[in-house]
């Protein structure tokens, strides 16, 4: 074919690109997003919808069952569920969120310099986080908060470092796809500067992917998260983290099976929630893949 | 027509939903005869031929109307019987000979595999078939080729595996779809000369599909020039040539090269001179080049050990004056693009001197790169591919102005509308992506930014080879009127004749990384003085059928292409130069 230039038969501005994007999303996706969107509200609005303190014990309201006073029940110290999970969200998705944050920015930067310098530099840090990526994440992570202690923002570090070598592969991927097109050929032949090529113009292209990639380690952040709060490397108690408050409900697990369920049911809707959004962003960037996976 | 057609075609009539892209088509061809079809990019004829063999997607495209092969009515098929059509009754033959071809399977056996399906031989007379054929189509030693893969085969003789597999089972219809215009021209002239023995030999009917009115002249008997899906004109290929009805048939048959087909002879003999001179006029040229040698490392073996170079450029010297235009020739892997990149440090140079007005160009010193990368621009074959797909045009222009601190704020904004309206865009699309535009207009936008900077000499990269005949003609103005304006020089690289003669001043031929000629274009495409410029010159299509046969048949090369690896010590023989008139230098063989 010599259809070399094809030229669409109607202008796309791109807002109305946009909203084509939008238009790309399916109904898993959009459940997805209507998920975190409530659980962010109501981590942001944790002190209008919490009926109790969360914190607050009391002695006679030990394992109450859910009714009109605790929705949810009380755990063994007498502490409203509903209230914990509801300021638990707090912790996860911030954790979550900030963990990913870095992650997304330290390995973005990492590989694409790697991908787009090459050579010896590309070799070493890409070792290096090959190195990292060979630890489970949950080992890496636990062996990280037990060393510098588990406090907010060493359990962000730590989730973030598991994070980053994805981050890394996948811009330096996308960076030594772009590379070679001749759109950069073309502004190197302009005199631009390598950090301009890389960061105005390569940047952009690249963007999409890792945003998919952003979304789907969020998931696996959430766990990472609940998980290290289960085996007791979490935040300290009483800070209401869901994976503390499965851990606390382990005890009783027996008489009132709801203390560890609520919490667990939580992370699972967040975590099926990012999963639904990464995947329904992947297919809508990229519906060749859609088939693939 | 004396005999029954073999294929009938009938208010055909194809569309993608509710757009329709080919509109009541009506021809027949009959055995041992040649249609030609004839349009550019979004024509229909792909689509059309598409149609014929039943290969478009049916949940989308609906095609109308009747097409008869055999008494049969291919549209009413069913799809097993439709199996037994393709590649049996019709078959095709691809533009890209080297994805058409299955990398991983020998070239003998891709070949029985088809024989096997539609003839059932078996065994010794499988083997026998399949040497038959290859040796039809001019294969050199196919009892060993057969056994090798398409990796190891040039792309013309892929083309005639390609062709041999079509012909395998003895196809009432051809069906070739642009079939030499990836392939270079003496390989063009090779498959069209094979292609029209074979089809003398076995009598079946081609449907050659074709943008090039040149190809047409050289083999077709009967011509329909298709626009936007629909007949504009048809009839045998002299009426066509020599009484075209329709102006868009004219523009066609006018944008083949016209000096081609008189070569002339030197009428003094060539006198043996002592290295070709830079500049005649005595000015500071805009650019020289001399002994440009541009050299790539090949690694093999278990350890990657260094075991040659790839010669890309060797010691080629050539230079431009202010407002000049040269353009560099030659067929692909000549080496004529790895010049242009390297003078803008886009390749790596082994060794050589460049100068930009005079200036050596240091290409370890950031800023005489600079300085060197604002005078000199590049446009790209592919203005799609050279713009960043997500920045809009108007900051596409503006950026290089930034970068190099040439304007700033409203001065630079107010340039880039003038930039936009001297190419002949409006000016107001400024904050368009360029997607919205088409191929023609990129083009135009790529330009606009290559001046933006003011720049002295602009190297166009087969600028215009991938556009459409009557765009190619808009953008050759355009750079011919800029040039006037702004004084700027071209160094125009490019494999397409025509375009060559209209542009350029100079001319200088490549041919293994070596200049071989270098002069006037008149000179040079009118008075060829070297063997390979000839021998290219000779192959390009005719313009007009008259001129059938007035030219040697080209000869199939039997000898194995030159390769441009060397080891490690090869030394490259120091050129030795004639000259044949004023400015017109020849390579001697060495």
């Amino acid at each position: 074919m010599t259809d070399a230039t094809i030229t669409p038969s109607q202008p796309i501005n791109r807002r109305s690109a946009f909203r084509y994007f939008l238009a790309q999303l399916n109904a898993s996706t959009w459940i997805g997003i209507v998920i975190v969107v409530s659980l962010v509200l109501a981590a942001f609005f944790a002190p209008q919808l919490a009926t109790h303190d969360p914190a607050h014990q009391n002695i006679m309201d030990q394992l109450a069952e859910p009714g009109s006073k605790f929705w949810l029940g009380a755990d063994q110290y007498g502490r409203d569920i509903w209230s914990r999970i509801v300021y638990g969200a707090r912790y996860s998705l911030t954790i979550g969120f900030f963990a990913i944050l870095t992650a997304l920015v330290v390995g973005t930067l990492i590989g694409m310099i790697a991908g787009y310098v090459g050579g010896r530099i590309d070799i070493i840090f890409m070792q290096v986080m090959d190195v990292v990526l060979a630890f489970p994440s949950l080992i890496l992570g636990l062996a990280l908060v037990a060393l510098m202690g588990a406090t907010l923002s060493n359990i962000v570090i730590a989730i973030a470092f598991t994070a980053t070598p994805a981050f890394a592969r996948i811009a330096r991927a996308g960076v030594i796809t772009q590379r070679d097109r001749e759109y950069v050929q073309a502004c190197q032949a302009m005199g631009f500067s390598g950090p301009r090529i890389l960061f105005r113009h390569i940047m952009p292209a690249i963007l999409p992917e890792v945003m998919v990639m952003a979304s789907l380690w969020m998931a696996t952040a959430v766990r990472t998260e609940a998980s290290l709060a289960f085996i007791g490397l979490g935040l300290a108690p009483p800070t209401p983290t869901w994976g503390g408050m499965v851990r606390d409900g382990f005890d009783n697990i027996l008489s009132s099976f709801h203390l560890a369920l609520v919490p667990s049911l939580a992370i699972l809707l967040l975590v099926l929630a990012f999963n639904l959004i990464g995947d329904g962003l992947r297919d809508a960037i990229d519906p060749r893949l859609k088939d693939a996976s | 027509m004396e005999k029954n057609p073999v294929i009938s075609v009938r208010d055909l009539s194809v569309a993608f939903g509710s757009t329709r892209v080919v509109h009541d088509l009506n021809f027949e061809i009959a055995a041992g005869s040649t249609l030609a079809l004839v349009g550019e990019s979004g024509s229909g004829k792909s689509v059309t031929s598409l149609a014929i063999m039943r290969l478009l997607p049916e949940r989308v495209a609906r095609a109308g109307g009747s097409i008869t092969l055999d008494g049969r009515d291919l549209l009413t098929l069913t799809e097993p019987e439709m199996r037994q059509v393709r590649g049996g009754r019709i078959s095709m033959i691809f533009q890209e000979p080297m994805t058409s071809l299955n990398p991983v399977q020998r070239v003998g056996d891709q070949l029985a595999e088809v024989i096997r399906i539609h003839k059932g031989l078996r065994g010794p007379a499988l083997k026998e078939a399949v040497l038959e054929m290859l040796r039809k189509v001019r294969i050199p030693d196919p009892e060993a080729r057969m056994h090798q893969y398409p990796h190891t085969f040039s792309g013309g003789m892929r083309q005639r595996v390609m062709i041999a597999m079509a012909l395998a089972c003895d196809p009432a219809l051809i069906i070739a779809d642009e079939p030499t215009t990836a392939l270079d021209v003496t390989v063009q002239a090779q498959t069209l000369a094979l292609l029209k023995d074979l089809q003398r030999e076995t009598g079946a009917a081609v449907l050659f599909i074709t943008h090039d009115m040149g190809v047409v002249a050289e083999l077709a008997d009967e011509v329909l020039v298709l626009r936007r899906g629909r007949e504009i004109e048809s009839g045998t290929v002299h009426e066509v040539f020599s009484n075209p009805k329709d102006a868009y048939t004219r523009s066609l048959i006018e944008a083949a090269p016209s000096l081609v087909g008189k070569l002339g002879e030197i009428s003094v003999p060539a006198q043996p001179v002592q290295g070709v001179p830079a500049s005649f006029t005595g000015e500071v040229p805009v650019l020289d080049v001399s002994d440009l040698t541009v050299r790539f490392p090949v690694h093999s073996g278990f350890f990657g050990r260094l075991t040659g170079m790839v010669h890309a450029v060797e010691r080629a010297s050539l230079a431009i004056t202010k407002g000049e235009t040269l353009g560099l020739v030659g067929e692909s892997g000549s080496g004529k693009s790895t010049i242009g990149k390297a003078i803008i440090s886009l390749a790596p140079i082994d060794s050589g001197n460049v100068q930009v007005s005079g200036q050596r160009v240091d290409y370890g010193d950031p800023r005489s790169l600079a300085r060197m990368r604002r005078d000199v621009q590049m446009i790209f074959q592919d203005p799609y591919g050279s713009l960043d797909a997500r920045q809009t045009i108007g900051s596409a222009i503006l950026e290089p102005m930034q970068v190099h601190g040439l304007a700033k704020g409203a001065e630079a904004f107010e340039k880039m509308q003038w930039l936009m309206e001297r190419v002949g865009l409006d000016p107001s699309r400024a904050s368009s992506l360029p997607h919205e535009f088409s191929g023609g207009q990129r083009q135009r936008i790529c330009i606009a930014r290559a001046l933006a900077m003011s720049p002295k000499l602009i190297i166009a990269d087969e600028a215009v080879s991938a556009l459409d005949v009557a765009i190619k003609a808009q953008i050759i103005d355009l750079m011919i009127d800029l040039q006037k304006e702004f004084g700027v020089s071209y160094l125009f690289i490019s494999h397409d004749m025509a375009a060559v003669e209209r542009i350029c001043d100079r001319v200088a031929v490549m041919y293994f990384g070596e200049i071989v000629e270098i002069g006037k274009t008149e000179d040079v495409i009118g008075r060829p003085g070297h063997e390979y410029t000839r021998r290219l010159l000779s192959a390009i299509p005719i313009t007009h059928p008259d001129q059938r046969g007035r030219r040697p048949p080209p000869g199939v090369d039997v000898t194995q292409p030159r390769s441009p690896i060397k080891p490690l010590a090869y030394q490259a023989p120091a050129p030795r130069w004639s000259m044949a008139s004023e400015g017109h230098f020849i390579r001697s063989a060495t």
